[in-house]
């Protein structure tokens, strides 16, 4: 899992019927010290409480389609948390 | 598996109900010795503290099959303290 800021999100009326009614959440990924890293992702809202600006982590690949049970979502990223707080050393 | 060492932890009250009550560790990833870009978030099973030098299963099959588990979002867990690492030079 990695660190993430939702920045925006993502309205798609037609999309593969196993989506419906995903929330679909821009996510820039982070490094350790909260900096913008690689590329954004759509990430689908495993939490369903996430809102743009977030602090958040998410998990890609098969993960993410196991975090959307009960189904078994066709997604590859997924955010399972809301951050609080991130306590880093350097 | 991957050698990393913990440096700090991400607290988070509202996540996927998988890691309800599991510590969410941030670990940098090292590479004989030095550290390299990469962090992950994991979770523990083996009570690693900060600073200490840990092994990484980052593969969701295995992770899920340590917690006994059929479908949980879990990729990235912390198995094991490393003590030495002993690397020939090449």
């Amino acid at each position: 899992m990695q660190l993430g800021r939702v920045r925006g999100s993502v309205v798609a009326t037609v999309k593969d019927p196993a989506m419906e009614g995903m929330k679909l959440l821009i996510v820039q990924p982070l490094d350790k010290s909260l900096a913008d890293v690689g590329e954004c992702v759509v990430a689908a809202d495993a939490v369903h409480q996430s809102g743009e600006g977030d602090l958040i982590y998410f998990i890609a690949s098969r993960e993410a389609a196991e975090a959307m049970q009960p189904r078994f979502v066709p997604v590859d990223h997924a955010i399972v948390g809301i951050v609080d707080e991130v306590d880093v050393r350097p | 598996m991957k050698v990393g060492r913990v440096i700090g932890n991400v607290v988070s009250t509202i996540k996927h109900d998988f890691f309800e009550g599991e510590r969410l560790l941030m670990v940098q990833l090292v590479d004989n010795g030095e550290d390299y870009d990469g962090y992950l978030i994991c979770t523990d099973v083996v009570g690693a503290g900060s600073d200490e030098t840990v092994l990484i299963l980052d593969e969701g099959s295995s992770a899920r099959t340590i917690y006994g588990i059929e479908s949980a979002p879990i990729r990235s867990v912390i198995v094991g303290i490393i003590d030495d690492i002993h690397e020939l030079d090449t």
